[in-house]
């Protein structure tokens, strides 16, 4: 599982930072959705990765990550997941506004005049 | 374990600073988009509480204990590694002061004009504030993200307000930058916890130096990511190019607010490197110290060529800005006690001057846009003046367009302006008497004793200086000597106040040199001693639940 959840991020974070990197604004919106997309993943995953095991701990287990999955990991990443959205919203906003006022989606420069 | 003689009510009031702005912002919202009135004395009532609080709080935590004083708060009373801790030291109280008086000038600029440029204008200011009470106060490196996401989503509003297509763009590349920063922060953050398995910060700094060797691979990159991302929001070279475009593109206000959130960058990188850092024997081995010198130089060096080569006064002051950070991580990366103290006093006297030079720079603009009107760029012949030449009085002084130089009233704006601008140059240069020169001198002084790298930032802080001086001495005789008419500016009262505060601030700051002095050094004492921080807050205990002699409700019903 590890390998897929790993590989899920890799990708996920390539095809992030390389559309950051693009031109057009849209695209830099989407960019930064899936960096947050594998970023939220990572932070899920430094709890040790595990199927089917709750975060609680269960009376007459040794509370060791052996018997319960780390719970703290999960708030963190529902925390991420809020902050990202709302900050991602109000990126789309002023691309909109962007894209009102100067009539281009470019992010620094300009549409060229045939 | 250090036993505080703290009255019992007063651990409460150190989640004020952050529960006030919010409380406030809450009400604001309350009551809807109009009645302004009303929403801006909230705001100077609430914003001035804040700084008497920041005071109080400062004032305490100077007199609790000589050699190292903590407030520690339980804000959920929970355990200490568990839950959220609030700790409150010598730094934390000087940049929560620090930020008062800057958010209290701004606010009384802000009443006189710029509050009427967009509806939730004292909102997003309250949230600011929340945010950089809380990322000063908090002693969690998530609950750090969290109120650096707070400011941060705040600072996109205020830097949106007033609208127009340059503060839309600048702001779309300042929200992106930040987003993918934030993003960094959170990798490390992330990452810290994967390897110490707490967010705390004393809890972390206690457990790194027991890390097995095979986990410190994990945590260098950890601690890069953290690096990069504060660096970012600091203004390091080469991830400071957003800010001089952003910064001039803000209203003065808001511009004159972000003169403080570069240094909520700087803020976390010292307190994080103190702490997880320090050469001390027994902690892990330096790292990274020689990356902040030497980005640190660069930034400055960065920010005293942008200085000489800007054109408008709102990009000089960006560049300013980054030369600023640019010194402060340099002192910070070298990490000698007295440098530090110097290196924050400097901070304080910086900070404040930015924030002048910010107000100023829209106060000045307005000169040249009435100069423009009264010259008339689209003069049609039809609006000529009349050629009368008033007689000129015996023995009158002419100039070279013959026009009589003595005995021309020099507007009072003007020269309010002037000596605003002559201070701000003084203390952004750093040239004596005042207090920019103070902070400069304390960290030179250190610096003679060092070695290369401690030589080169001597090299660079001269250099700097002397660019900047050059600079300044350029923009004042375009802006106050060259000036074909004297047209003078209507400034509100309110807009004047506020620039005279901080300057008076310091000029304060210069005359009570030996006292702040004494305070940045021990503040920087206690830094460079980590373990005191760290068994503070590690011995703070949750209040014990009350105790009745009545058996509790709930323990009666049945289950």
């Amino acid at each position: 599982m590890e390998i897929v959840v790993s590989m899920a991020i890799g990708v996920m974070g390539g095809a992030g930072v390389w559309l950051v990197l693009r031109p057009r604004t849209f695209q830099v919106l989407i960019g930064l959705s899936l960096l947050s997309y594998a970023v939220n993943l990572f932070i899920f995953s430094v709890g040790s990765l595990s199927t089917g095991k709750e975060p609680i701990v269960k009376p007459g287990l040794p509370a060791d990550l052996t018997n319960y999955t780390d719970p703290l990991p999960q708030s963190l990443v529902l925390t991420a997941i809020v902050i990202g959205f709302a900050t991602t919203a109000l990126f789309l906003v002023v691309l909109l506004a962007l894209r009102g006022l100067s009539g281009g989606d470019h992010v620094d420069g300009r549409e060229e005049q045939p | 374990m250090i036993r505080l003689p703290i009255d019992p009510s007063l651990p409460h009031l150190l989640a004020a600073p952050i529960l006030l702005p919010l409380a406030t912002a809450a009400l604001m919202l309350l009551i809807g988009e109009q009645r302004r009135r009303t929403k801006a004395v909230m705001n100077l009532v609430s914003t001035g509480f804040g700084l008497l609080l920041a005071l109080g709080l400062l004032v305490w935590i100077d007199h609790v204990d000589k050699t190292a004083a903590f407030g520690v708060y339980l804000p959920g009373n929970w355990p200490v590694p568990f839950g959220i801790v609030l700790v409150l030291d010598r730094l934390s109280a000087l940049m929560l002061v620090l930020t008062a008086i800057v958010a209290s000038a701004v606010v009384v600029y802000a009443t006189a004009r710029w509050q009427h440029g967009g509806v939730y204008f004292h909102v997003l200011f309250q949230l600011q504030l929340m945010g950089l009470y809380g990322a000063f106060l908090t002693a969690d490196l998530f609950n750090l993200f969290v109120f650096f996401e707070v400011l941060l989503a705040a600072s996109y509003g205020l830097l949106l307000h007033g609208g127009g297509s340059a503060r839309v763009r600048a702001g779309l590349h300042y929200i992106a930058i930040n987003l993918v920063a934030s993003l960094l922060l959170l990798i490390g953050v992330a990452a810290i916890y994967a390897v110490a398995g707490t967010l705390n910060m004393a809890d972390i700094a206690h457990k790194l130096p027991l890390l097995p060797e095979s986990d410190r691979g994990l945590l260098y990159a950890a601690a890069t990511m953290l690096a990069v991302a504060f660096l970012a929001k600091a203004a390091a070279w080469p991830l400071n190019f957003w800010l001089p475009p952003a910064y001039a593109a803000a209203s003065a206000p808001a511009a004159a607010m972000f003169a403080i959130l570069t240094k909520v960058g700087i803020y976390a990188i010292l307190r994080l490197w103190s702490l997880c850092f320090p050469n001390a024997p027994g902690a892990l081995p330096p790292f990274g110290q020689e990356v902040l010198i030497w980005s640190g130089l660069a930034t400055l060096g960065c920010g005293a060529i942008g200085m000489l080569a800007s054109q408008t006064l709102g990009r000089f002051a960006g560049f300013s800005v980054i030369a600023s950070s640019g010194t402060l991580l340099a002192a910070i990366g070298l990490a000698q006690t007295r440098l530090t103290g110097g290196a924050l006093y400097y901070l304080a006297s910086s900070t404040l001057a930015a924030c002048a030079l910010y107000l100023l720079v829209e106060l000045i603009d307005r000169i040249r846009e009435i100069a423009a009107i009264e010259e008339g760029f689209d003069d049609g012949g039809d609006d000529l003046r009349p050629f009368d030449t008033p007689a000129l009085p015996e023995g009158s002084n002419l100039d070279d367009s013959e026009q009589v130089l003595t005995g021309r009233p020099l507007p009072a704006a003007l020269a309010f302006l002037g000596l605003g601008f002559g201070t701000c140059a003084l203390l952004i240069a750093g040239l004596p008497p005042l207090s920019g020169f103070v902070g400069k001198f304390t960290m030179l002084s250190v610096l003679v004793d060092g070695d290369l790298r401690a030589w080169a930032l001597f090299a660079m802080l001269l250099i700097s200086g002397l660019l900047a001086t050059i600079g300044l001495i350029r923009a004042g005789m375009r802006h106050f000597w060259a000036g074909a008419t004297r047209s003078s500016p209507r400034i509100h009262l309110f807009e004047s106040l506020p620039l005279a505060f901080l300057l008076g601030i310091c000029v304060l700051l210069t005359l009570r040199a030996e006292t702040t002095l004494r305070y940045t050094q021990a503040t920087a004492r206690a830094l460079h001693s980590p373990q005191l921080y760290v068994e503070a807050v590690l011995s703070a205990r949750p209040v014990p639940p009350p105790r009745s002699s009545e058996p509790r409700v709930d323990q009666e019903l049945p289950p």
